[in-house]
C-alpha cells in the first residue's frame, strides 16, 4: 500500500522517473532488435531489468555532476541525457555517434552531460572516479562523481583500492554497485567469500552497509538523493549494493541459459521495476492517460531517432587517424 | 651559476611548475613528508601544502586513476610511480585507460598528466626494482615517452611535460641521479620531441637515452681520444614523439649507427629505430645497425653479475671500433 499523505517524492518526481526508465527500457529493446536485424555489430550488454538505479540516479544528479559506467552503460549514459540517436548511432558505428563510431557500445562518453566515459576493464573507472572527485574537492566546487559497476568487480583489486582512497581523503563519490546476482555466467554467491558482495566489504573502508532493492525505484531515488546529498555536503563517500537482475544474458553471445527458469520468471514478472513502477503510479492516483501519454511520447522519441541514426552517414575512413594526441592527429615522429 | 644535480633538479621542476600553475598537483607514494624513496622531491610538502603534494597508500592503480580523473576535469596531475617495475601493477591505467581514452571519446577528453618514474639499473636492486621500461610505454598508442639524462633536460622536459596537453610518462634514471651539472637558469623549456646532440663526430652515429646516452657519450670521449674515431651521439630525450630528422640528418653524414639500449634484446626501441632507418636512409647505409643491449635475461643482483649485464662504456667502445675497424 502507499503512503499518500506522506509523500515525500511527489507526482511530478516520479513522472520524470518513470520517462527515465522507460526510456532506457525501450531504447535497450530498439538496441536488441537492432542486433538481431545486424545493424548493430561488435557486442552489447544490456541492462533490461536494471533500469531503475540508472533512471534514479539520472533523476538525483544535477548538471556538471560526473558519472562513470561499465561497458553495460547504455542506460546510465541516457539517464544524463545524452541523445537517443547518440547512443544508438554510436552502437551502430555512424557519424551521429557520441563519439563517431570511435569507441562503441563498451565506451559511451558525453562529456557535455556529465558521462565521463565507459569502462570495459572491470574495476578501472572506481580509480578514475576518485579523481573527478578529488578534482571537485581541490577546487573547492561542489560536483559529485557517481560510478556504476557490477556485482563482479567488488573481487578485483582496484574496488579495494579506490575504496580506500576515498575514504582516506573523504571525498565526494557515491559508489554505486549493480549486484545481478550473477558475475558474467556465474553465480556471485559461488566466487565471493561473503554473502553481499559490496555491501560486506563496506565496513573494511569505515564505510556504511547500504543495502536496496534496485527494483524498488522509489527506494532506489531515495538512496541516490541521500548518498549524493551527503557527497555534495563533503560528509564524504558511499558505496551503496543494489539488488537487480539482467533480463537478458551477459552479452549478445549469451543467452543466459546458466539461469534456472523459476528464477528469470520470477524477476521478469514480479519484480520488474517497469510494469512495477506503472502499478504504483496508478496506486498514487496518476492519471493513466498522462502515463500513457509518456509511453507514446519515449516510443515516438526512440523511433525517431532510430530513423536519424539509421540515415547517419558511415564514419570516414580518415576519421582512424583522428584525435589520438591533443593535436587532433596521430603522428608519433617528425 | 649553480651546480645541480639530476635528483634536486626533479624537485625544482615540480616546484617550478607548481608554482607557475595552481592546476598542478603532485601524488605518490612517500613523495610528501619523506621527500621521495631517492629524496628527489624534497621540499614539495613544506612549500605547498597537503592539498597539492599528495602522500598516497600503496595503490598504485589509484593512484594513476585519481591522476587520470582529475586531468580528465582540466588539472595536471604529477603523478609518481616509485619504482617503473611498478607500472606493471596499475598498466590497466595506463595502456587501456590514461592512453586510449582520447581516442575512444573521439578527442571529447584530454588527459594532461605526468606520470614519473625511477627507472634502470646500476643499483643493485635485482630484477623488480632496476627493469629499463620506455619501450613498453612506446609501443602503446597515446603515450608520450620522455626519458631525460641530464638535470638541465630533467628541468627542460619536465615544463614542457607539465604543459602537454597528453599523457607523458616521464622516466628517471636511477643511476644519474646523483649527476651533476653547472646550470645558469633553471626555469626552462625544452620541446618535446627534439633530441640533444651530446658528441659531434662524422664517423659513425651513437644513439641513446637516459643513462645508455651519458654513457655514449663518455664512449665517444674515448673513441676520439684513444682510438682516432670521432662519433656522433644522440641523446633521444623522448622516445614518442621520435625526432627522426635529427637520426635521418646525422645517419646520412656518418653512414654508421649504433643504438644502445637498457632494455632487453627483443622489441627493444632500439629495433623501431633500426627499422626506421632502414626504410628512411638504407642508401645511405655503410653496414648494418648495430644494436647494443641488455642481453634478454631479467637483470641479476650481484655487483659483477649486474655490471656485465648493463651496457657499458667499454662495451660501447668495442662496438664501435669492431664496427668501424672489424677488430
Amino acid at each position: 500500500m502507499v503512503d499518500k499523505l506522506n509523500d515525500d517524492i511527489g507526482e511530478e518526481k516520479r513522472l520524470r522517473l518513470w520517462e527515465m526508465m522507460l526510456k532506457l527500457r525501450l531504447v535497450e529493446k530498439k538496441a536488441y532488435d537492432l542486433f538481431l536485424q545486424n545493424l548493430i555489430k561488435g557486442t552489447s550488454h544490456l541492462a533490461l531489468g536494471q533500469e531503475a538505479i540508472a533512471g534514479a540516479f539520472g533523476v538525483a544528479l544535477k548538471q556538471g555532476d560526473y558519472t562513470f559506467c561499465t561497458y553495460r552503460g547504455h542506460a546510465h549514459t541516457l539517464a544524463r541525457g545524452s541523445s537517443i540517436e547518440g547512443v544508438l548511432g554510436e552502437l551502430m558505428g555512424r557519424q551521429c555517434g557520441l563519439m563517431k563510431g570511435k569507441g562503441g557500445s563498451m565506451h559511451l562518453t558525453d562529456v557535455d552531460k556529465g558521462v565521463m566515459g565507459s569502462y570495459a576493464i572491470i574495476g578501472a573507472h572506481l580509480t578514475i572516479a576518485n579523481g573527478t572527485a578529488l578534482a571537485s574537492k581541490y577546487n573547492k566546487t561542489n560536483e559529485v562523481s557517481v560510478c556504476f559497476f557490477g556485482d563482479g568487480t567488488t573481487n578485483i583489486g582496484a574496488f579495494h583500492e579506490a575504496l580506500n582512497m576515498a575514504k582516506i581523503w573523504n571525498l565526494p563519490i557515491v559508489f554505486v554497485c549493480e549486484n545481478n546476482l550473477y558475475m558474467e555466467y556465474t553465480p556471485i554467491h559461488e566466487v565471493t567469500a561473503v554473502e553481499h558482495p559490496a555491501a560486506d566489504r563496506a565496513g573494511a573502508y569505515n564505510l556504511d552497509k547500504i543495502i536496496v532493492d534496485g527494483n524498488d525505484a522509489d527506494e532506489m531515488l531515495r538512496t541516490a538523493e541521500k548518498a549524493i546529498s551527503k557527497a555534495r555536503e563533503g560528509k564524504g563517500p558511499s558505496l551503496i549494493e543494489a539488488k537487480t537482475y539482467r533480463h537478458s544474458g551477459h552479452s549478445r553471445a549469451d543467452p543466459g541459459k546458466y539461469r534456472p527458469d523459476e528464477e528469470v520468471k520470477d524477476w521478469m514478472e514480479n519484480k520488474d521495476p517497469i510494469k512495477n513502477y506503472r502499478a504504483k503510479l496508478l496506486d498514487f492516483n496518476i492519471n493513466e492517460k498522462i502515463i500513457s501519454e509518456i509511453e507514446e511520447k519515449i516510443k515516438d522519441q526512440v523511433e525517431k531517432a532510430t530513423e536519424i541514426s539509421m540515415a547517419s552517414p558511415i564514419p570516414e575512413i580518415k576519421e582512424i587517424y583522428t584525435d589520438v594526441w591533443a593535436n587532433g592527429g596521430s603522428e608519433w615522429h617528425n | 651559476m649553480a651546480q645541480l644535480t639530476y635528483r634536486a633538479s626533479v624537485s625544482l621542476a615540480i616546484a617550478q611548475s607548481m608554482r607557475k600553475d595552481q592546476k598542478v598537483f603532485f601524488i605518490g607514494e612517500d613523495v610528501g613528508a619523506a621527500g621521495g624513496v631517492f629524496k628527489a622531491t624534497v621540499g614539495l610538502l613544506e612549500e605547498f601544502g597537503k592539498e597539492r603534494v599528495m602522500d598516497a597508500p600503496i595503490s598504485e592503480q589509484a593512484i594513476l586513476g585519481a591522476a587520470m580523473g582529475a586531468a580528465m576535469t582540466g588539472l595536471r596531475p604529477i603523478a609518481e610511480i616509485m619504482f617503473s617495475d611498478f607500472l606493471a601493477v596499475c598498466w590497466d591505467i595506463v595502456a587501456n585507460q590514461i592512453a586510449k581514452t582520447r581516442y575512444m571519446s573521439d578527442g571529447q577528453i584530454n588527459i594532461p598528466l605526468v606520470i614519473r618514474t625511477a627507472n634502470g639499473g646500476g643499483s643493485k636492486f635485482g630484477a623488480q626494482h632496476s627493469q629499463s621500461l620506455e619501450n613498453w610505454s612506446m609501443m602503446i598508442p597515446g603515450l608520450k615517452v620522455v626519458a631525460p639524462s641530464c638535470p638541465s633536460d630533467v628541468l627542460g622536459l619536465m615544463d614542457s611535460a607539465v604543459k602537454d596537453p597528453d599523457p607523458v610518462i616521464f622516466y628517471e634514471h636511477k643511476s644519474l641521479y646523483a649527476f651533476k651539472e653547472e646550470i645558469e637558469q633553471t626555469d626552462i623549456s625544452i620541446p618535446i620531441g627534439e633530441a640533444n646532440m651530446l658528441h659531434e663526430g662524422k664517423d659513425i652515429t651513437i644513439i641513446g637515452l637516459a643513462l645508455m646516452a651519458q654513457r655514449a657519450k663518455e664512449a665517444a670521449l674515448i673513441l676520439k681520444d684513444k682510438h682516432d674515431i670521432n662519433a656522433k651521439v644522440i641523446d633521444l630525450r623522448s622516445l614518442v614523439p621520435l625526432d627522426l630528422q635529427t637520426i635521418k640528418k646525422s645517419v646520412i653524414e656518418t653512414g654508421h649507427v649504433l643504438t644502445v639500449e637498457e632494455n632487453p634484446r627483443l622489441c627493444g626501441w632500439g629495433a623501431e629505430i633500426s627499422s626506421l632507418i632502414s626504410e628512411h636512409c638504407f642508401k645511405n647505409l655503410k653496414g648494418p645497425v648495430t644494436r647494443v643491449t641488455t642481453p634478454h635475461v631479467p637483470l641479476p643482483s650481484a655487483d659483477i653479475l649486474e655490471d656485465n649485464t648493463i651496457p657499458s662504456v667499454e662495451l660501447i667502445v668495442n662496438e664501435v671500433i669492431k664496427k668501424l675497424k672489424g677488430e
